[in-house]
């Protein structure tokens, strides 16, 4: 059997992905056996040129983690899909622009200033900020340039297959081996666009028991669970749980630990906009028999409990949302 | 590729005079896919409706917009037509640029481009229309009647006579309701009993009517043409068939409480029958008050009854019934007269609800009907009768009008000045309702005729002085404040829904007004229907009124409820919501949010299920859905963004 190529490329990513890779055990060996790492600097001593000497579409498989950020992420992204057959964006930011992607939205102050600055805990009296060029002697060092917004992979490159999650867990890093193997033996890949992940929601596999209806009156955070149900659905002892909306494959693996989902594997199928479509289950759940007697205070005064609405909803996703796209004037539809 | 046809229409100049129907025409004729486009001045008409029918049939057009007015107006009318012409009445679809642009705006040029816009959008949506075909659902023929007052009898006699199965639910041991109460009625003063005994006997020997007393609706599930009802039928203990009603039981019967019937005025037994004419005739055993449902106790009635008629044995029976469609006549209960406080009712002997005025004025009343006072059995030669006591009074109390208090509280003066014809009657109005046949005549009648006095004003307190009651109050139109002297008081109350108008509201899932009446379907066009389908009301449940109004509306709904049992199946809209089970988590968001309970969880196919005679298509579960595997037909995401598109278009 011949070998895959494999290149494991990376962009703004805390490289859980890359551990989580290693999280595989004893069933890295299989990896081994399977594939030939053409790149994958987090783990072996690779670095770009390597990935630019080789010759078109000669790795087989290129996985790309992280979200595109930098000007060099933008890089490594082209030079990825130049050399591979085929790209798979790995993890949450790869997929939807992920955590880094929550700095998108549009704020009054520029980011460098919040974050080199003005953040409280910053202590930067000369208020040195990054620059893409500095010369120091007569010598020029540059850093890469930072993107206005921080992209999901498919936005600069062609993308095949989508692994979702943050990070993608063993299950299904196991199922991408798998993909791997048919590959490696008949040739065989699964139809392009293919998510290696469920079709269904979290609510197939959380494994707790649903009330006949769902409602709920407030929300409350789980330290404030008097007496938490282990087996009843977390929704309506109050805590949000972005289950219903999220694309199934983890196995619960929050919700087993009492944990409210937070949505890293992303919508289903059917879902463009992750977190509008969760909003819009969890407002319609809300007090659902006594809304209208209610007055539009008492209804926000229960939605002002909802700490960081926008990390909540969109913790994972907001680099595909619909209010990210209008901001930025991409085109929506 | 489809064919679309665009039909315009003028509306004579609702739409035309602000929108340019000729540049309309111009710019849809070359939009893609669009292959006819005509305009006529009044599209629903006859001669509108042939055109749009020719046009299909001349282009072979797949598919049809109308540029009119709402889908509420005219989309079964354009429907009927699509369908009409031989195609499928599903792939039409209506253009509303009437109350939502024409009507709306002023400038000509911006309600063209507008009116534009909305007509490209729905060519979008029709294109993506799928043909369909309505479901037909069965219908198990027969009614279920809860309530067995006047609205209750009239409707179960109605569906009777013509023909079909009813079952008549009434939770008191007897039919009759509140009209079995009443001594006479306005304006005509016949006695309530004597037209309404006709009917009740009529029920209990109907061979369609199976009556069901001291009999509650527990549950109901299902839809119309298919409701399975759970109907509770509490024991009475006493065995129908055996009672004789020689009431030697009543007799012997130790325990003595207030009687319903006589609203309190009169005692009776433990055992008991409600009144002479009760429908069943037979009696009852109250279990709350019996000393012994335990014979051990007492079962004295048990020992001196000959034909063995009394079963302390008994116990309540769940009865499991289907019925196609369901009246609704629960009724009202009165207005808490202790709740207005400065009238003192409760506190002071002599002042009297309307109802029991009403049994004090029966010939089978607690007095014979002597007018006398609870006080001291005096005949009371000062009476003051109270209009809007606790109505139209949003502060404190009812704010609406309960339209029948005028016409009983004149009827109750005058009444009262029949039998006590030196006495003085003295009305204290707001004003004076009297909008009905003959109830204007019936109001002069008793100023003119009988001298019954009114005073337009409100009466402020109402006070024990020695054997008097001292009434404060104020004449409004002449601005003095009253002090007199009465020996009895009467409040003319207002309705409230009863008890059991709410609790069948909630078990039917029935929207409700603020008041707690049930919301009719459309207050002027449907006013016996409900949001429920198959599911009517009539009389007072509804909301108060008379008589006569609330046996209209039991004829109309028991009319409703026969257009249903008439046919073994009913077409029902397949516009309904569909669930991909491919991508449905099972979360449950859609069950809790359908406010049709059209949606349940099977678990042995573990999969949320749709059902299709349920469902209104109103789409709440596809815009809840956290998954997105919920989409209404012919409204799926592909065709909502596709007409959001062409909205956005430049």
């Amino acid at each position: 059997m011949k070998k895959i190529n494999l290149a494991i490329a990376l962009g703004a990513t805390c490289a859980g992905c890359d551990v989580a890779i290693l999280d595989l055990n004893e069933k890295i060996l299989e990896v081994f056996d399977l594939v030939e790492f053409k790149f994958w600097p987090t783990a072996m001593d690779f670095k770009l040129d390597d990935l630019e000497k080789l010759k078109d579409k000669e790795v087989d498989v290129g996985i790309y983690h992280g979200a595109i950020r930098t000007t060099e992420d933008v890089k490594i992204a082209k030079i990825l899909r130049q050399k591979s057959k085929v790209v798979v964006a790995f993890g949450a930011c790869a997929n939807f622009g992920g955590i880094p992607s929550l700095a998108n939205m549009p704020y009054e102050q520029n980011m460098f200033d919040l974050v080199y600055k003005d953040v409280p805990s910053m202590d930067n009296p000369e208020n040195t900020v990054p620059l893409t060029s500095v010369k120091i002697d007569d010598v020029e060092l540059t850093l890469p340039g930072i993107l206005e917004n921080a992209d999901a992979l498919e936005e600069i490159i062609d993308v095949d297959y989508f692994v979702p999650g943050c990070p993608p867990m063993v299950p299904l890093i196991e199922q991408v081996i798998e993909v791997l193997k048919v590959f490696a033996k008949k040739g065989e890949l699964p139809p392009k666009g293919a998510v290696i992940a469920g079709t269904k929601t979290l609510c197939d596999e959380c494994g707790r028991t649903k009330p006949e209806k769902i409602s709920f009156k407030e929300f409350i955070s789980p330290q404030e669970v008097e007496e938490m149900d282990p087996d009843l659905c977390l929704l309506p002892q109050g805590i949000i749980c972005l289950g219903p909306a999220t694309r199934a494959g983890c196995d619960g693996l929050c919700t087993k630990m009492n944990v409210g989902c937070r949505g890293c594997l992303g919508p289903t199928d059917k879902v463009k906009d992750h977190g509008l479509k969760m909003i819009s289950a969890i407002t319609s759940l809300l007090e659902v028999d006594e809304e209208e007697e209610m007055t539009e205070e008492q209804l926000d005064k229960i939605v002002e409990k909802i700490p960081d609405p926008l990390g909540t909803f969109y913790r994972f996703t907001y680099g595909k949302s619909l209010i990210y796209k209008l901001h930025s004037e991409e085109k929506v539809i | 590729m489809s064919k679309v046809g665009v039909f315009v229409c003028h509306c004579g100049r609702n739409i035309a005079h602000t929108v340019d129907i000729k540049k309309v025409l111009e710019t849809i004729k070359d939009y893609e896919d669009v292959v006819h486009v005509e305009d006529n001045m009044y599209m629903c008409s006859e001669p509108g409706q042939a055109v749009i029918k020719e046009a299909i049939k001349k282009h072979d057009l797949d598919r049809v917009v109308v540029a009119a007015c709402s889908k509420d107006m005219h989309e079964d009318t354009f429907r009927i037509v699509t369908k009409e012409a031989g195609l499928n009445q599903y792939l039409t679809e209506m253009a509303n640029i009437r109350e939502q642009c024409s009507w709306v705006h002023e400038d000509k040029k911006e309600s063209t481009e507008k009116a534009i816009k909305i007509i490209g959008s729905t060519i979008e949506r029709v294109k993506r229309n799928q043909a369909l075909e309505p479901y037909h659902i069965p219908v198990t023929r027969k009614a279920l009647v809860i309530g067995g007052g006047i609205a209750g009898i009239q409707a179960a006699l109605d569906i009777a006579d013509a023909g079909y199965q009813v079952t008549l639910v009434e939770k008191d041991s007897t039919i009759g309701g509140k009209m079995a109460q009443l001594a006479e009625t306005f304006p005509t003063l016949d006695c309530s009993q004597c037209i309404l005994t006709p009917k009740m006997v009529a029920v209990g020997r109907h061979p369609n009517i199976r009556l069901l007393t001291n009999s509650e609706v527990e549950n109901v599930d299902g839809y119309v043409g298919s409701f399975k009802v759970k109907i509770k039928k509490k024991p009475r203990y006493v065995i129908e068939e055996k009672c004789t009603i020689c009431d030697d039981c009543v007799h012997v019967c130790p325990v003595i409480v207030h009687d319903e019937y006589n609203a309190g005025l009169s005692p009776r037994k433990a055992i008991y029958i409600a009144f002479p004419q009760a429908v069943p005739a037979t009696y009852i055993i109250d279990p709350n008050t019996c000393l012994g449902i335990d014979p051990l106790i007492c079962a004295k009635c048990k020992e001196v009854c000959d034909p063995k008629a009394i079963d302390f044995d008994m116990h309540p029976e769940i009865l499991d019934e289907e019925f196609g469609a369901i009246v609704v006549a629960t009724g009202f209960s009165a207005y808490p007269y202790e709740e207005i406080g400065e009238y003192g009712y409760g506190n002071i002997h002599n002042v009297i609800s309307g109802l029991e005025f009403e049994r004090l004025l029966s010939a089978n009343g607690p007095t014979q009907g002597v007018i006398r006072r609870p006080s001291d059995g005096s005949i009371p030669k000062t009476v003051v009768f109270i209009h809007c006591a606790g109505s139209r009074d949003p502060a404190k109390h009812l704010p609406y009008c309960s339209k029948i208090c005028c016409m009983y509280a004149t009827k109750h003066a005058l009444q009262y000045k029949h039998l006590v014809h030196d006495g003085v009657a003295l009305n204290f109005y707001i004003d004076v309702r009297t909008a009905g046949k003959d109830y204007e005549e019936f109001y002069k009648r008793a100023t003119e005729e009988e001298s019954v006095i009114y005073v337009r004003g409100k009466v402020s307190e109402v006070i024990q002085d020695g054997e008097k009651l001292l009434i404060r109050g104020v004449n409004t139109l002449t601005s003095e404040s009253i002090e007199l002297h009465a020996d009895m008081v009467v409040l003319a109350t207002g309705l409230l829904p009863s008890k059991g108008t709410q609790e069948i509201s909630s078990i039917l899932k029935l929207s409700c007004d603020s008041k707690g009446f049930v919301k009719e379907a459309h207050p002027k066009l449907k006013p016996v229907e409900t949001a429920i389908s198959g599911v009517f009301v009539a009389g007072t449940a509804s909301g108060p009124k008379d008589i006569p109004e609330t046996v209209a509306q039991a004829s109309g709904a028991a009319a409703k409820a026969q257009i249903i049992l008439s046919s073994d199946f009913l077409e029902r809209d397949p516009v309904i919501a569909e669930i991909d089970d491919l991508t449905c988590g099972i979360c449950h968001t859609c069950i809790h949010v359908c406010p049709y309970g059209a949606i349940s969880y099977d678990e042995g196919q573990n999969k949320v299920l749709v059902n299709e005679a349920l469902c209104e298509g109103c789409g709440s579960c596809a815009a809840a859905c956290p998954s997105g595997s919920i989409e209404l037909r012919n409204s799926t995401y592909e065709s909502i963004s596709a007409s959001i598109k062409a909205l956005l278009k430049a």
